[in-house]
């Protein structure tokens, strides 16, 4: 087991201080920007789908899991940032701007349930953003003038500086690099002020209150950054599906971000990621199933929902911490081999927390 | 140095009044404890301070500040940090993060300078850091910095909210039961650190505590508490030999 010696306050502030994390975070790096050699155009667009399904894990990452607050409606924020985007798109704004903005209508739509939801908890703040996202799937098919309602809209090709990218690879580098600022832009957030505010609310919300952290503040600020994110993960979905109508970005939608950070493993960044994954190539991944199998199972309607709803209760029931959590013990396993003892991954017993003020 | 006055406040849950008509002043400099039975309104004292609870009647005030004014999270501002009697802390957080975030009040929080980690917040950060540091030399908590707290045994997690309270900096200190559920030899720590945050940091101490032990070897003034109203009010030996506590305590012989 190797041990880092801390040397000065940096050790703890700088990102990817171990040499081993930084290792692997930047073969990561390296295969992201190599994979356009590799892959076919059709692949290529899957793994653009799967960029966008990671950044809007990282908004609901920032939300749900850092935050503490459940959304089961956040679909409807990839919704306004798409619909948004497209529209800025067809008044001539160039995409460069009209990303961040679309981004920033969803951050205020998003700021605003915020308000109203502060004072809710559990099960009633999922109830209050399950009713929105219903609510704005039945918005956008009556906006008619703005999002073409149910017959659809087109989405503009992305065009810089006045070129049509048109291109996969080209576009697959821009949908890269929002993600990795994206990512970079919460990891500092994690070790800032603000960032650990979110924790604080989501871990005590009394002693948070008592350290000058406002709850009510706070919580506004965290639902504007999530669905800031997740509305830009929006716009660039845009883009993929060519296509938006309001089914799009109905409840399956919302609940398979959900599910995703679930899997992945809630409260941290990689979480995110890699739950964006498990949703991106599943659906692929059954299809090969499908051949496999003995016809009588594989032809089956209900195969994929079935596999979907499986693997999740798995993991809410064997793995609460998710692959990432996975990961994690197993990293453990082998820097502590031989020494590794089933019970260093055991859980201690939370103490009780009674004397609640609610 | 600011004075914490208490004057006739009142609290009531509908028709159970929880205090009624209590008033004392805690000095600068002074480790002030409220002792009482079980339900003598102790813990609701230090919950209307913090504005946890709202007072039905009263006033209180520290230093110039109006406390009853202020809303629950600028509580802290004006000096006055708090531990809580179930350990309130940041639980999938390590130690060094929950410290931090006792720094919370005076550290500046701008969303997009810390969304891009701007120079400044860097140097707020070193700052913090700082004084985390301090104040985990004067507390012995060095070897627990990177520790979730979910992992630490409860004596650890007590003196990891003493730490947290203290990086607020604060004038005056709130502290809930600082030793229930501390072995004797934790409670002997306990004392001495009390003395220490008093007398190396001139933090002023309010505290609720039952330990007789701890309050007999730390407190300057005693104030006893039972059914809400104050019974007495004086030093250690002063309290202790007053018949009314003693009534509160044991009944009354027949």
């Amino acid at each position: 087991m190797r041990t880092l010696f801390k040397t000065s306050y940096a050790f703890d502030i700088n990102h990817l201080v171990d040499p081993g994390e930084r290792a692997r975070v930047g073969l990561l790096i390296l295969l992201a920007l190599g994979l356009p050699l590799l892959l076919s155009d059709y692949a290529l667009s899957e793994t653009m789908m799967f960029l966008c399904y990671a950044v809007a894990g990282l908004g609901l990452m920032v939300l749900t899991g850092f935050t503490g607050q459940v959304s089961f409606g956040h679909a409807a924020f990839l919704g306004i940032g798409g619909y948004a985007h497209t529209w800025f798109l067809m008044q001539g704004v160039p995409f460069l701007l009209s990303l961040p903005l679309a981004g920033l209508v969803a951050g205020a739509v998003g700021a605003l349930l915020g308000r109203a939801a502060s004072k809710m908890h559990g099960f009633y703040l999922a109830i209050a953003t399950l009713a929105f996202a219903i609510l704005m799937e039945t918005v956008f098919g009556a906006a008619e003038p703005l999002t073409g309602g149910h017959m659809g809209i087109e989405v503009p090709p992305i065009a810089l500086f006045g070129h049509v990218v048109e291109s996969a690879w080209q576009s697959y580098y821009l949908y890269l690099a929002v993600l990795l600022f994206l990512v970079w832009g919460v990891a500092n957030m994690n070790r800032s002020p603000s960032g650990r505010a979110m924790i604080a609310l989501r871990d005590s919300e009394t002693s948070a209150q008592s350290l000058g952290v406002n709850i009510a503040r706070g919580k506004i600020v965290a639902f504007f950054i999530s669905t800031f994110i997740t509305g830009i993960a929006g716009a660039l979905m845009a883009h993929q599906l060519m296509y938006l109508s309001p089914e799009t970005f109905g409840l399956n939608e919302s609940l398979k971000l959900l599910l995703m950070i679930v899997v992945g493993g809630l409260g941290t960044i990689s979480g995110a990621i890699i739950g964006a994954v498990f949703v991106s190539f599943l659906p692929n991944a059954i299809e090969v199933l499908r051949g496999v199998l003995p016809a009588g199972i594989g032809e089956q309607v209900g195969l994929e929902p079935f596999l979907f709803g499986a693997i999740i209760a798995g993991f809410i029931i064997f793995e609460p911490d998710g692959l990432y959590g996975r990961w994690r013990k197993f990293r453990l396993f082998l820097e502590t081999y031989p020494y590794y003892k089933r019970a260093s991954a055991v859980r201690q017993k939370r103490y009780l927390k009674t004397g609640r003020f609610r | 140095m600011s004075t914490l006055s208490v004057r006739n406040i009142s609290v009531a849950f509908g028709g159970n009044k929880a205090l009624s008509d209590v008033s004392f002043d805690v000095g600068p400099g002074q480790i002030f404890a409220i002792i009482g039975p079980n339900g003598a309104g102790k813990s609701t004292i230090f919950n209307a301070v913090s504005r946890i609870y709202d007072v039905a009647t009263g006033s209180i005030s520290f230093g110039s500040h109006d406390i009853l004014a202020l809303a629950p999270h600028q509580v802290v501002a004006t000096g006055i940090a708090r531990t809580f009697q179930n350990i309130e802390l940041f639980d999938n957080a390590t130690v060094l993060q929950n410290l931090l975030v006792g720094c919370h009040s005076r550290m500046s929080r701008n969303m997009l300078a810390d969304f891009l980690f701007l120079p400044s917040v860097r140097r707020g950060e070193l700052a913090a850091r700082h004084r985390v540091e301090e104040i985990l030399d004067l507390l012995d908590l060095q070897h627990l910095r990177g520790e979730r707290v979910a992992d630490l045994p409860y004596g650890a997690r007590k003196n990891v909210e003493l730490a947290r309270a203290l990086c607020a900096d604060p004038k005056l200190l709130l502290l809930d039961e600082p030793a229930s559920g501390l072995n004797p030899e934790e409670t002997t720590d306990m004392a001495f650190w009390l003395k220490d945050i008093k007398e190396e940091l001139g933090v002023t101490i309010l505290m609720v505590e039952h330990d007789m032990n701890l309050v007999g070897r730390t407190a300057d003034r005693v104030l006893a508490l039972a059914n809400g109203r104050v019974v007495a009010e004086g030093t250690i030996a002063e309290v202790q030999a007053n018949p009314d506590v003693q009534a509160a305590y044991l009944g009354v012989t027949a």
